[in-house]
Order: structure tokens, then sequence, then C-alpha cells
């Protein structure tokens, strides 16, 4: 029976990674509406437990390839895989309007450009802090720091190492998490209570998940307006972080 | 037809990737320069041009909007294949990185939302506030 099932999920890796990630997917949504009452958005709970699972993974395998190691789940380095991921990650710019963007303005063009290099200073700072010397571990923690979507993108096109890339997802993640949990504390006192207060919000902030979290729990009529410059970010920060960012970085550091 | 779409999706990515990978080597980096962020960029102005000729169809968005639809739930699986456990040996990275670029986004908010001073109250149309209600979960 054993030898069957196992045939089974080598035959079929990748779809046993749907059904896997499918499941994952049901239980973080449920833990969102339930424990967490919507407050933490469900994509945000999945990705944590996929790190979580991960961290499982390397434990009971010693192998470096999280979950992947297990070779049950094997189909998950083809699902999460580079070349999987680029793929709907380009998909989700089909969603963007160009004549929306106009709306966003200079307003939202300012928003962005210190949305993405805020972040990136602190994050290849507090790195660098951490003994990471390296550009491309520098830019890929930095990357992180602007989205979880913007660091592993970045990692892959620089070539950064597997812990480097796990530390640049969690860093966008605890990011999102921040921003949608603090956004209803704050709104009061960086005056987010107008449309275009929200769209530089949206712009600064970038993570989709986290700026709609947030502001729906603020005011649900700003929703749209955040909405509007943050999904700008995530398609900015690919652009930027592995090119001009990781020029200036290397430059500084001079490797 | 749906693979229409699944095949623009496929030549932006690839023409991104490629662009990408000669910037690199012109620029003497070895690594993509940009790429998915080009990509997305081709995807767009595509979006754009299919448009006004009226050519973008049922099938053709089915064929991009299902893997945009699949994004979280590869990030997810990307998340559980990483070296978590060499990770987490790194320490408080994560908390610092993550929360130090909170706060000076949250500074810079309200920097820019004092100087643009709000021209017009919230001028909620149906369909914005339809979209608010849509994305807070309020509406199905």
């Amino acid at each position: 029976m054993t030898d069957i099932l196992k045939r089974l999920a080598d035959e079929h890796a990748l779809i046993v990674a749907f059904a896997a990630v499918g499941g994952v997917m049901w239980l973080s949504y449920a833990v969102s509406k339930y424990l967490t009452f919507g407050r933490i958005h469900g994509s945000a709970i999945a990705i944590i437990l996929g790190l979580v699972l991960a961290y499982a993974g390397g434990i009971a395998t010693g192998g470096k390839n999280g979950l992947a190691d297990i070779p049950m789940f094997a189909g998950l380095g083809i699902m999460g895989g580079a070349m999987i991921r680029d793929f709907a990650i380009v998909a989700t710019a089909f969603e963007v309007d160009v004549n929306e963007a106009k709306k966003a303005g200079l307003l939202g063009a300012i928003a962005l450009t210190l949305g993405t290099i805020l972040p990136f200073i602190v994050g290849t700072s507090v790195a660098r802090a951490f003994g990471y010397s390296d550009a491309v571990s520098m830019t890929t923690i930095g990357a992180g720091a602007i989205t979880y979507i913007v660091g592993p993108v970045t990692g892959s096109a620089l070539g950064a190492s597997s812990p480097v890339m796990a530390l640049s997802i969690a860093t966008g993640v605890f990011k999102a998490v921040l921003v949608m949990t603090g956004t209803p504390f704050v709104a009061r006192s960086i005056g987010l209570d107008n449309p275009r207060s929200a769209m530089a919000f949206g712009g600064l902030m970038g993570t989709v998940s986290g700026v709609t979290g947030g502001l729906a729990a603020t005011d649900p009529r700003l929703v749209p307006y955040g909405a509007l410059t943050a999904t700008f970010h995530t398609g900015l920060g690919c652009l930027v972080a592995p090119s001009i960012l990781f020029f200036i970085v290397r430059a500084i550091m001079g490797s | 037809m749906t693979i229409f779409g699944v095949a623009l999706l496929a030549i932006c990515t690839l023409a991104g990737a490629l662009l990408g990978d000669v910037l690199g080597v012109a620029l003497g980096a070895k690594t993509n320069v940009g790429g998915v962020g080009i990509a997305m960029l081709l995807l767009i102005a595509a979006r754009a041009w299919l448009m006004q000729r009226g050519k973008l169809n049922h099938g053709f968005k089915l064929g991009i909007e299902f893997w945009a639809a699949l994004y979280i739930p590869i990030v997810v699986a990307m998340a559980s294949i990483q070296n978590v456990v060499a990770a987490v040996r790194g320490g408080p990275v994560v908390l610092l990185a993550g929360g130090g670029g909170v706060l000076v986004s949250l500074a810079a908010t309200a920097l820019l939302s004092r100087w643009s001073r709000p021209r017009d109250a919230v001028p909620a149309s149906a369909e914005e506030a339809h979209a608010a209600r849509v994305l807070s979960g309020a509406a199905e």
C-alpha cells in the first residue's frame, strides 16, 4: 500500500503540490476568519504557514529545500520554483489599467519612489549590521523590505542563497502583517482620512494585502485609492531592485 | 481563445527575461536585470493595445487571470521550499528590517499627506463604494 501511494505521489508530484497548497490556503483563510476575525489577511497567514512548513521540513530532513526535501512534496519545488512564480507574478500586471494609473498622478509617483527606496535602505542597512556584507545578500534582504514578492524575485535574479531568500520573504511578510494590523491605530496621527493620503499610503507601504487590509479596517471607502497605488509597487520594485538599486549597493560595497 | 492569453503571458515573460539577461550582460552584472519588471510593463502595454483594438475577449482574459489568481498559492509554495532553518539562525534581521521599513514609510505618509491637503472630501461614486465593499469583504 505504501508503495502504491509513494508511486502515486512520485508520478503526480505537481498535482500533489496543488492539493497540499490548496489545503494550506483553506486552513489559513479559516484561521483568518475565525481566529483573527479578518484582521490578518488569509494570504499572509498562508505564507507564514508556508515558512513554518519549510522550517519543519528542514528540521525533519536536514536538507536545504524546506518541505520539498520530503519526497512526497517534491512537487512544491516545481510549483514554487522561479519559473512558475515569475509567470504568475507577471500575470498580476494584467489587472493594471493605464488610465487608472494616471489618476494617482504626481503624488502617487512620489509615494511609490519613496516607498521603494526608504524600506530598501533600512533593509540593506540592517542586513549589513548583521554581517551580510556582499551586495547580492544585502540587496535581496533590502528588496524583501519593499515587499515579499520583490525580495525573492530579486534574490533569484541575482543568485542569492536560500537562507537569504527566506529572510527576505519573511521580512516582507512581517511588513505586510504590521501594515494590516497597525494601520487603524496610526491612521489619525498620519492624516489617513482622505483619498489623497490613502493613495500616498498605498504607494509608500506597497504590500497590496497589507494596504487593503489595513485601510479596510480604518475606513473601507479609502481601500480603492490605496490599492490603486499599491498595485504598482511590486512591479516597480521588481524593475529597480535587481537593477539600479543592486548596482548602487554593489558600487558602495565594492563587490 | 484561452491559450492565446496564456501564450501572450508566456511571450511577455520570455521577452522580459531575455531583455533582463541581455541588460545584465551589457552592464557586466552576470544577473537578470529587472526581467520580471520589464515583462510586467510589456504585459500592461499589450493589454492597452488589445483594449484599443477591441480584441480583449473573455477567453483571452481567462488565460492570464487564471495565473494571476494563483499568485498567492504559488508564493505559499515558494515559501515552503526555502531554507528557513538557516534563516532562523540569522536572528532578528526580519523584525528589524520589516519593522524599520514600516516605520520610515509611515513617517513619509504623514509628511506626504500634510504636503497635499485634501482638495475634496471622499467622493465615493457608486462604483468606488462598491469596490470598497468588495475589497473589504462586506459584499460578496
